[in-house]
């Protein structure tokens, strides 16, 4: 965990003092709601379909047990008892009151959370693995390089108003759970051959209308030098990114009219006048100084497989769970346990404010008061004794978030859709509901195997549907709710954009079309162990698409 | 429109200058970079004071041969969302070490005053008289920064090693 200083907290309380200045010359009607809108964004408010819609920043997926009962207390005392915990690490509120909204953000300061550029034309919540720390195959913590990027990029005099929203993305970690290909900037920590820490770091991924694959501008940038490089990038962004066409106005758009060589050179030529700049050169001692307020467990020595775990592994729905949501933590004796925020028939990644100080207990009891956050849209405890593991299946049974369905068919990621979101054209809560009916039954989910579909309710691809194996976006056709599916994307190193299978179809018909191409799938495999994913790759979409449209 | 400049709201001794009007002999003056470009130098040779409107879709590197005889450059906020500006105000004084008067131009709203002084802006043009009043408020706002600028001002890494040094310097 990362600990506030006193620096850290005068800046959040200095910024809630100006949002409540800002809103109340908003009541009072000194402020035009044009004004406004972009000084609202610039907090995390956006306006729904029903209500203000409020999110809050988690910084790379990392919470105190404080600050989820703290999230409880304001799902509770603004809010309707709940939450929404996204896939970018942030948590929303959909009926939040503009004139409680101070108060909340106030609340959240005590603990040190914010929500300071979670929406807006800025530098976004910077994003890692939510295993960050605790992951046995990781370089280093990239949450130290995370915590310099979210005070670097904080309220940024420079790039405060972007042409577009803007979003990093920082693994360290040979598998990529951070979804770092799709992001405006990726980064992906490793050391070169001296042994000297750095970044590979893309540029111009991102999903929304026009999904793009970030490109790798540059293979190594030393650690000393990521502020410089990446202030580069955003200075050519902010002067050249298109402003005429909201559309065309993503990074990601610039790199491809330029194309990668060109951008590369651009940036290359600003950055040799930059680079010496010594203000932000990050020595070693800069980087050590912010390593040190990270705490870390203390960790016991532990049997591997301790005894409690044996004797539990005769119940099969302890041994269900534990095959599904416990994966190695890097110290032995040890576990990362994923609470799965998708119960059958529940809309995904919603939880309770009962389930939150549920989960903020039982983090103090299990997890040395630590609770992770994926943009999977699931919780996750990062360092659980393994002999804890049968009591604490059966606390996590009992609040609902051991369903062992992580990373299988029903462990959705869809957007809120037409049910709350202004911009949506089509339901998407209801098709992630309808599937994880579907497919409830956890053998049958078994059987087919680590499978990620991903909804969104329009274009801008919140669900980032691109990148699903299945991905389903709406689409409104003639005043009806129609649905576009793609099969084959992925979002992590491997990361592509998924291809449409055929024309699209009518809510009602949604979950029968997936369902198909899962039989499809379960019949085309070469050998049980083939994943979805490599059967699309293997035969291309032709064989789904003749199964789906045959009868249609 | 109020225009702040140091602090304080002072009347222009700058006239803005059409680009079909004739300039006056005498006098400071603002003229657009269009009308600048096409004769510098003489414009550069009369008595007053020379200003310049400078748009924010253009190289400021363009400037670089006039700095040291412009006493104002203007730079543009089309609108407040709109901060191309503030990566030209930076590049001027922090990497071509512009030291004349910047003036943000446009719609410049005390929502944007912190980011403009930080940005190496030091006069406003300011839209609405009830923002003007509330500069000097305004501009106090924040006393931590994160992110290094030309403006002088500590940032929270800096004050953190300094905090470190003292502390192991009194052990």
């Amino acid at each position: 965990m990362y600990a506030y200083d006193e620096l850290d907290r005068t800046l959040i309380n200095e910024r809630v003092s100006e949002f409540r200045d800002q809103v109340k010359r908003r009541l009072s009607g000194e402020l035009t709601e044009d004004e406004f809108k972009m000084l609202r964004l610039q907090n995390g408010v956006y306006l729904q379909l029903h209500a203000y819609m409020f999110r809050v920043a988690i910084p790379y997926g990392t919470l105190s047990s404080k600050q989820l009962r703290r999230l409880a207390h304001v799902a509770r005392r603004y809010d309707r008892g709940y939450g929404h915990f996204t896939t970018r690490q942030n948590i929303q509120f959909n009926w939040i009151k503009l004139a409680e909204l101070p108060d909340a953000l106030s609340d959240l300061a005590e603990v040190g959370i914010h929500a300071m550029q979670t929406s807006g034309n800025n530098t976004r919540n910077v994003t890692s693995d939510q295993w960050a720390g605790v992951a046995p195959d990781e370089v280093e913590d990239p949450r130290i390089w995370s915590e310099l990027l979210r005070q670097y990029t904080t309220l940024h005099p420079e790039f405060s108003f972007l042409p577009r929203k803007f979003k990093f993305a920082i693994t360290a970690s040979a598998h990529d759970r951070a979804a770092i290909k799709v992001h405006d900037i990726g980064l992906r920590l490793h050391k070169n051959s001296e042994g000297e820490t750095g970044f590979e770091v893309l540029v111009g991924g991102g999903l929304g209308r026009t999904p793009f694959i970030g490109k790798t501008i540059k293979p190594f940038v030393a650690g000393r030098d990521l502020l410089s490089y990446v202030e580069t990038i955003l200075r050519v962004y902010n002067q050249y990114g298109r402003r005429d066409n909201i559309y065309k106005a993503r990074i990601k758009i610039l790199v491809h009219e330029l194309g990668i060589e060109k951008f590369a050179k651009e940036v290359e030529d600003e950055w040799r006048q930059m680079r010496d700049n010594s203000a932000l050169t990050l020595d070693n001692a800069v980087v050590e100084e912010i390593r040190s307020r990270f705490t870390y467990p203390t960790y016991e020595k532990l049997p591997h497989m301790p005894e409690e775990s044996k004797k539990a592994a005769h119940d099969p729905h302890f041994e269900a769970w534990r095959k599904n949501s416990v994966a190695p933590h890097k110290v032995q004796g040890y576990a990362i346990v994923t609470l799965s925020l998708k119960p059958v028939g529940g809309p995904p990644g919603d939880a309770t404010a009962d389930q939150m100080d549920a989960i903020a207990d039982l983090a103090d009891k299990y997890s040395f008061g630590e609770i992770r956050v994926g943009h999977e849209q699931n919780l996750a405890l990062p360092h659980v004794a393994r002999r804890d593991l049968p009591a604490l299946w059966r606390a996590l049974d009992k609040i609902g978030v051991a369903t062992p369905n992580v990373n299988l068919v029903s462990d959705i990621i869809a957007c809120p859709g037409l049910d709350y979101c202004s911009l949506a054209n089509a339901r998407s809560i209801p098709i992630a509901q309808e599937l994880t009916r579907r497919f409830a039954n956890h053998d049958t989910a078994n059987l087919i195997g680590r499978l990620h579909i991903n909804i969104s309710g329009c274009i801008n691809a919140c669900g980032h549907h691109h990148v699903g194996h299945i991905g389903i976006l709406g689409v409104e056709k003639n005043g009806e709710e129609f649905y576009q599916i793609t099969i084959g994307g992925r979002a992590d190193e491997n990361a592509e954009v998924g291809t449409l299978i055929g024309p699209a179809v009518p809510y009602g018909e949604v979950a029968d079309v997936i369902e198909d191409i899962v039989e499809a799938y379960l019949a085309l495999r070469a050998r049980p162990d083939e994943l979805f994913i490599d059967t699309v790759k293997r035969l291309g979409v032709e064989p789904f698409r003749e199964r789906v449209y045959a009868t249609r | 429109m109020p225009l702040v400049k140091n602090g304080k709201i002072s009347g222009d001794a700058f006239v803005h200058v059409a680009d079909d009007a004739e300039i006056p002999g005498e006098g400071a003056i603002l003229i657009s970079s269009a009308r600048f470009l096409d004769d510098p130098e003489t414009l550069l040779r009369r008595g007053g004071k020379t200003g310049v409107i400078w748009p924010n879709n253009r190289n400021v590197d363009d400037l670089v041969p006039y700095l040291g005889r412009l006493a104002v450059i203007g730079l543009v906020f089309p609108t407040f969302r709109d901060g191309r500006a503030y990566s030209q105000a930076r590049l001027l004084r922090e990497r071509h070490l512009y030291r004349g008067e910047l003036r943000a131009t446009g719609q410049v709203l005390r929502d944007q005053f912190v980011f403009m002084l930080r940005a190496g802006f030091d006069a406003f043009e300011v839209k609405k008289a009830s923002d003007a009043d509330a500069f000097t408020l305004t501009a106090k706002r924040y006393s931590v920064f994160y992110q290094p600028t030309g403006d002088g001002r500590i940032t929270a890494l800096h004050q953190r090693m300094q905090q470190r040094h003292s502390e192991s310097a009194g052990q």
